[in-house]
């Protein structure tokens, strides 16, 4: 069949052009330790509005994802931010990540100030979710959500900072595998066809020590003058290889090793196309193939790095043989430490209390600086606040801000919030004590030896920079530059999770039903039963049948009138 | 006279024949547009959690990859998986669930998606996926949205016993619940035809109770048989497959699209010499003959094309995005980003004005009970100095 499409020019109007934008970039980073860091992002800029009223909806879409658009404007959302991950961040031994997550999913959503029913727009919001990630985000309910009153502020523009408009839950126990990737790779203009997405091959993702894979949507400034707002979506990929599992003694990677592929072209609809790699360390022990002139130098996480970029929207990049692999070997071993560190460990023994520690190091030999710490703890922990300690430098640190929320059995869960200002060159220790609670037979999950999961605690910072940060606003930054708004130019904001706790809860037996049935049966059986017959049965002599010849006997003695035989 | 007569004879004979050969016409294109089912669903579930419990999610998967092979999209297939094998930190080559030792075979694959995961399969859920009573705010992805014209396929495994299939080593359900469940879904015209696949210990147990029209159900063993493992991988440590899915898949894998394998050449697949259990099957409450229903007919997907040469005039036109009106005259406040650690701010932030809650059981109570015990002893005259 032929279809006729008619003409929009026809009518006498025009088309606007159009006003999303696609780009990409992979930076590669070599970690001291010998493993190696890639992150992977993707931005749509997209000059709408989501949440307009009326009917002049959203309805044509082009490079940004129709689903999440929808999501977008059905929830009134005004920034969303899902994370998933496996693994966790080794700090000191591999520095700040460019976008920080904790292990599991992470989910945190700001309303517009128009909703009415934040609540239930979240229910329903995670429900969506779920579907399209392919995740069981529908576990995420009142007993795991909290409303943070300091940390998670907005990160794109607004003027929203009630936060009764923001929701944070996470799902330490979610699991990513293929099928969180499959649906994340569908969201991409390009698919996983063409550009830089042709690499997520998940064989390779997942055997490694870190795998993260978030969306993050938020409106952003357009411009310098910050007159207009845009609706950016990014998707970002971390990942860590492990260095042994390659088998190598050597630190020498290439792409094809990392990830089974080759780049063969950019993606079509990209206005840009990047790889990055950093070489800011040592530079002369650095062997880069194929060479490139083309350096950059960019300021990110307080710290001034090198990169060298390959363009692949240009055609020389791919060389001759039309696949663009590169390979790296360096030797050095300077790792920059990191400013701020935290841990998180369950003390104490038994099943029936135990102490929570918190640690956070400050690294900075000379400043101090004030962290926000933020505790989410599950209700089945209670928490006993009035053994709430901070000590630094073994001396007693009073937070200059502490908001509790307490929990609600079965209804929401323990919500800290602390101010604390770290001493320079100092270990911070936050103890409080809990008891464990005694859960309803049916909320045991099928494998409660397992252990019960609590999420990681975030510390937010703003670290003093070493190096002057650029607080203007370029289209050129590259995009792990870009992505947290800076301020001030003598800090940076930085957010640290710790790791997730287990405890084990005191679980039941849970063949004791059954073993009280089968005991009880048998005691009333033999017990009550045997007294019962005893009282009730009457007992008559029953004498055996005597055999034939005695019968005939006694027959012929009867009729004879002679007493019978015995 | 008689020329006449012959001719009119032959116009009859010939209108006859016309008549006769236009309803041959009509029978096979009717033939080919009266065929019983329009659309093709998959409830693929594996009820088992824990490592060593790896065959079952490698049996849900194969299944789950023939059926996709043959044409089912993702949006007809519900996938449940009581537990993650692929990327469990025992698998020594994440994302991969094999089903033939050696590695041979990835059943896993680069685009599955799951509907449900791990704590999420439970009976409940199950049966109200079944039976279509899902909360309202359940995605699209996670309903079966079949209709009356909707050929489903259902495939259980898991371990189960006489009359039941244990859910995630915590729960059961009984071959009586199954069958009401799929008379439920026949009374409210939820399918076609329906193919059941149950592979676990006295699987045929659980069909013995149907009771619904248009069924037909396969099981891996008899009451009183096991169904039993197939091969274990040295490397990963566990049975890969167990035996008659296994040999199903063999089976399947040789499967296409146009092929005209029938149902009676899916009753033959792995005989007690293979199997050690002997499959069953029941086709009593099957209304057409096994013998001519295709393979195709469940595990693939319909596609009726018809092929036209007219043009189609497509007349509303696309609508053009929306101008924003534009910002000569009017002055804009230039946005800005909010501060991420407001120290100052969050140091003297008021606490925030919680809402008025009527006050609490307990308080009402007690305040009750003060109440009747000062008018218990001074008596109810008092009550006009109080108010």
């Amino acid at each position: 069949a032929a279809f006729l499409l008619n003409d929009g020019t026809k009518n006498g109007e025009t088309f606007a052009p159009a006003k999303d934008q696609f780009q990409e970039e992979l930076v590669i980073r070599p970690l001291h330790s010998g493993d190696i860091y890639a992150s992977f992002q993707f931005r749509t800029l997209w000059d709408t509005d989501f949440l307009q009223e009326g009917q002049k909806k959203v309805s044509h879409y082009r490079l940004f994802p129709k689903s999440l658009g929808q999501v977008l404007s059905k929830f009134s959302v005004q920034e969303l931010h899902i994370s998933f991950t496996q693994g966790f961040w080794r700090t000191m031994q591999w520095g700040q990540p460019f976008i920080p997550s904790p292990p599991g999913a992470e989910l945190w959503v700001w309303f517009h100030d128009t909703v009415s029913d934040v609540d239930g727009n979240w229910k329903e919001l995670t429900n969506v979710l779920s579907g399209i990630f392919c995740a069981s985000l529908n576990f995420i309910d009142m007993t795991n959500t909290v409303q943070p009153s300091a940390s998670f502020k907005p990160l794109g523009l607004g003027n929203a900072t009630d936060h009764r408009f923001l929701r944070y839950a996470t799902l330490p126990r979610e699991i990513v595998c293929t099928e969180n990737l499959t649906p994340w790779k569908k969201l991409l203009p390009c698919g996983s066809k063409a550009g830089l997405a042709v690499l997520m091959k998940s064989e390779k993702l997942f055997h490694s020590s870190f795998h993260s894979q978030a969306v993050h949507i938020r409106p952003i400034c357009q411009d310098e003058q910050c007159t207009s707002k845009a609706w950016e979506l990014r998707q970002t990929l971390n990942v860590v290889f492990d260095h042994y599992t390659s088998g190598q003694g050597k630190k020498e990677w290439s792409l094809f090793k990392m990830f089974s592929r080759t780049l063969t072209e950019a993606c079509p609809l990209a206005s840009s196309s990047k790889v990055y790699v950093d070489i800011t360390d040592n530079p002369e022990l650095f062997e880069l193939s194929p060479a490139t002139p083309l350096l950059s130098q960019a300021v990110v996480l307080g710290d001034r790095r090198t990169y060298s970029v390959y363009d692949l929207t240009r055609a020389e990049t791919f060389g001759q043989l039309r696949s663009f692999n590169l390979l790296l070997r360096w030797k050095g071993d300077n790792m920059l430490r990191p400013l701020l560190h935290a841990e998180r460990y369950v003390a104490g023994f038994g099943l029936q209390t135990g102490e929570i520690h918190t640690v956070i190091y400050n690294n900075h030999p000379y400043r101090a600086f004030p962290v926000l710490l933020m505790d989410s703890v599950p209700w089945y922990l209670q928490l006993y606040i009035h053994t709430l300690t901070v000590t630094s430098k073994s001396r007693d640190n009073k937070p200059s801000y502490i908001h509790y929320q307490p929990a609600k059995d079965r209804h929401r869960p323990h919500l800290l919030e602390m101010l604390i200002q770290l001493p320079p060159h100092s270990m911070t220790e936050v103890t409080v004590q809990f008891e464990r609670a005694l859960l309803k037979w049916t909320e045991y999950t099928p494998d409660p030896n397992h252990g019960f999961y609590v999420g990681s605690s975030v510390v937010s910072a703003l670290v003093p920079s070493m190096v002057a940060m650029s607080t203007n606003f370029t289209q050129d930054q590259p995009l792990f530059s870009s992505f947290v708004p800076v301020k001030e130019e003598s800090s940076y904001f930085v957010r640290v999770y710790t790791e997730p706790l287990l405890v084990n809860l005191p679980t039941p037996d849970f063949s004791m039903p059954y073993n009280v049935i089968c005991l009880t049966c048998t005691v009333v059986a033999v017990g009550y039963g045997s007294f019962y017959n005893l009282l009730t049965r009457t007992f008559q002599v029953d004498e055996p049948s005597p055999p034939l010849a005695k019968r005939l006997a006694n027959f012929i003695r009867r009729i004879r009138g002679v007493p019978l035989l015995a | 006279m008689s020329h006449d007569f012959l001719q009119m004879h032959l116009k009859a004979v010939i209108s006859c024949l016309l008549i006769f050969l236009y309803k041959v016409h009509t029978t096979k294109a009717g033939q080919f547009f009266s065929s019983g089912h329009t659309n093709n669903w998959a409830v693929l579930v594996c009820t088992s959690r824990f490592w060593f419990n790896y065959r079952h999610v490698a049996n849900t998967l194969s299944v789950y990859r023939s059926v996709k092979r043959l044409g089912i999209p993702d949006s007809h297939i519900v996938l449940m998986l009581a537990d993650d094998m692929a990327c469990n930190y025992r698998n020594p080559k994440p994302a991969t669930v094999f089903s033939h030792k050696n590695m041979e075979l990835n059943v896993y694959g680069d685009d599955v998606e799951v509907d449900y995961r791990g704590y999420e399969v439970t009976v409940e859920n199950f049966l109200r996926v079944l039976t279509g009573r899902l909360p309202p705010s359940t995605p699209r992805s996670k309903r079966l949205l079949s209709d009356d014209r909707s050929n489903i396929l259902i495939y259980l495994t898991g371990h189960g016993g006489n009359g039941f299939l244990k859910f995630q080593d915590s729960e059961e359900i009984s071959n009586m619940e199954l069958a009401d469940a799929f008379e439920q879904m026949w009374q409210k015209r939820r399918y076609n035809e329906l193919l059941f696949i149950i592979d676990t210990c006295q699987g045929a147990s659980m069909y013995e109770r149907f009771y619904s029209p248009n069924l037909m159900a396969l099981a891996s063993s008899q009451v009183g048989e096991d169904s039993l493992s197939h091969q274990p991988d040295l490397a990963i440590g566990v049975h890969l497959m167990d035996k008659y899915t296994f040999y199903l898949l063999e089976f399947l894998e040789e499967v296409h699209p146009a092929s005209q394998a029938n149902m009676n050449d899916l009753f033959k697949v792995c005989p007690q010499s293979q199997c050690v259990s002997t499959p069953g099957h029941r086709t009593d409450l099957f209304q057409r003959d096994p013998g001519s229903v295709l393979i195709t007919d469940f595990f693939g997907s319909v596609r009726k094309v018809e092929i036209t040469k007219d043009t189609i005039n497509l007349t509303s036109p696309v609508e053009p995005p929306i101008q924003r009106s534009g910002s000569g005259d009017i002055q804009i406040e230039s946005l800005t980003y909010v501060d991420q650690l407001p120290v100052a701010e969050i140091i003297h932030q008021k606490p925030k004005q919680k809402d008025w809650h009527p006050p609490d059981g307990f308080i009402l109570g007690l305040w009750t009970l003060i109440l009747l015990v000062f008018f218990q002893t001074y008596g109810i005259k008092h009550l006009k100095h109080i108010f």
